[in-house]
């Protein structure tokens, strides 16, 4: 039998279990105390109840939920036959938990890192077994998103590419394939527009509303680049403003200040019930 | 108006004060109203009117228009709780 071990029980950790979980397979979900995982537990409860309404499979949530275990700590995940990384997009936070992963697991574990803009090649750098390591960009909610960003780093070896393709169409998902390069293709892209959306923002050009009514209207986006930072969490768009700006060592990435802002107070989107726009607890 | 359908529609017009929504509206179709917000309607829906929304009853049509909802709510109320 094999067992998926999902690290961090934030936006994304819990929507890749969830998604795992409704596709048959083990979970433990890990993270580094008891409530958030509880709260985990009852997010995942209420969006599987949802899935129809939001479009997606009728789904038991009893049963879902029984597919999945937790645990604090990453040494929870030690049992586990590969392990997604969901962490915050902080390389030092990443850092230390793959130390742990890497001592902890047994060594034909294979790591996938679900990062939006962290290089992978570094971070197998970080273990042992950079064969075995691989970054897979999930999208926000990860149940209902159709692909991913497929992202071999350096060394990984043909085989782990396999097991992780084989993974991914478990889970109904189709993987676009990426070399290894810091935000990959979406957020290349995607941060760089919501970073200077929130410019427009911050110098009054625009109000938030207006700044997404152009893309929803005009060029038939489903939602706008403040709404969606608002889904992805502000200070997840910050850090990996961040990160890229670190990286890259390129000016056009300098993070908004309104970005930085918002994230000190609080305003984290959706998942603190403001961000951008606000949000029916 | 019904005091039900009334604090639905409030609870929609807060959300799009851009619209000019009415009762008989279906707000999916205005099209700037994502599948997210039908989640934000199921929790206010329980939490203002004390119902838990059965599995089966979670489906989009219930969510279309304050009618609709209102509907939802008056059926929930009229039944027994069942196990």
């Amino acid at each position: 039998m094999t067992l998926i071990g999902v690290i961090g029980a934030g936006v994304m950790g819990v929507g890749v279990a969830q998604n795992l979980a409704q596709t048959g397979h083990d979970v433990v979900l890990v993270d580094k105390d008891e409530r958030i995982l509880a709260d985990a537990l009852a997010t995942i409860a209420r969006n599987t109840r949802m899935s129809r309404l939001m479009g997606g499979p009728a789904l038991d949530p009893d049963e879902v939920l029984a597919r999945i275990s937790t645990a604090v700590g990453a040494a929870g995940a030690a049992k586990a036959d590969l392990v997604i990384e969901n962490v915050t997009e902080n390389w030092d936070v990443k850092r230390e938990v793959y130390e742990t992963l890497d001592r902890e697991c047994g060594p034909d574990t294979v790591f996938v890192v679900n990062t939006s803009a962290i290089p992978i090649t570094k971070v197998g750098a970080v273990t042992k077994r950079p064969d075995k390591v691989i970054g897979v960009h999930f999208m926000n909610p990860v149940p209902a998103k159709p692909a991913v960003e497929l992202i071999p780093g350096f060394h990984t070896s043909p085989e782990t590419v396999q097991r992780t393709r084989d993974l991914l169409t478990a889970m109904g998902k189709k993987a676009v394939d990426v070399k290894d390069s810091c935000g990959f293709i979406s957020n290349r892209v995607l941060m760089l527009t919501v970073n200077e959306a929130a410019y427009l923002v911050h110098e009054g050009v625009a109000d938030a509303e207006s700044v997404d009514e152009v893309f929803r209207s005009c060029f038939g986006h489903p939602m706008g680049p403040l709404e969606t930072a608002d889904l992805i969490g502000v200070d997840t768009i910050l850090y990996s403003v961040e990160v890229l700006y670190e990286h890259y060592a390129d000016s056009k990435y300098r993070p908004c200040p309104l970005l930085k802002q918002m994230t000190d107070a609080g305003l984290h989107g959706r998942k603190s019930g403001r961000g951008f726009y606000t949000y029916a607890q | 108006m019904t005091d039900t359908k009334s604090q639905i529609l409030g609870f929609v017009r807060d959300r799009y004060p851009q619209a000019e929504i009415t009762e008989s509206q279906d707000i999916f179709a205005l099209g700037f109203v994502n599948s997210l917000f039908a989640m934000e309607l199921v929790m206010f829906v329980e939490k203002t009117f004390g119902v838990t929304i059965p599995n089966e009853e979670l489906r989009i049509d219930n969510f279309r228009t304050a009618n609709s909802m209102s509907e939802l709510v008056s059926r929930l109320l009229a039944e027994p709780a069942v196990a």
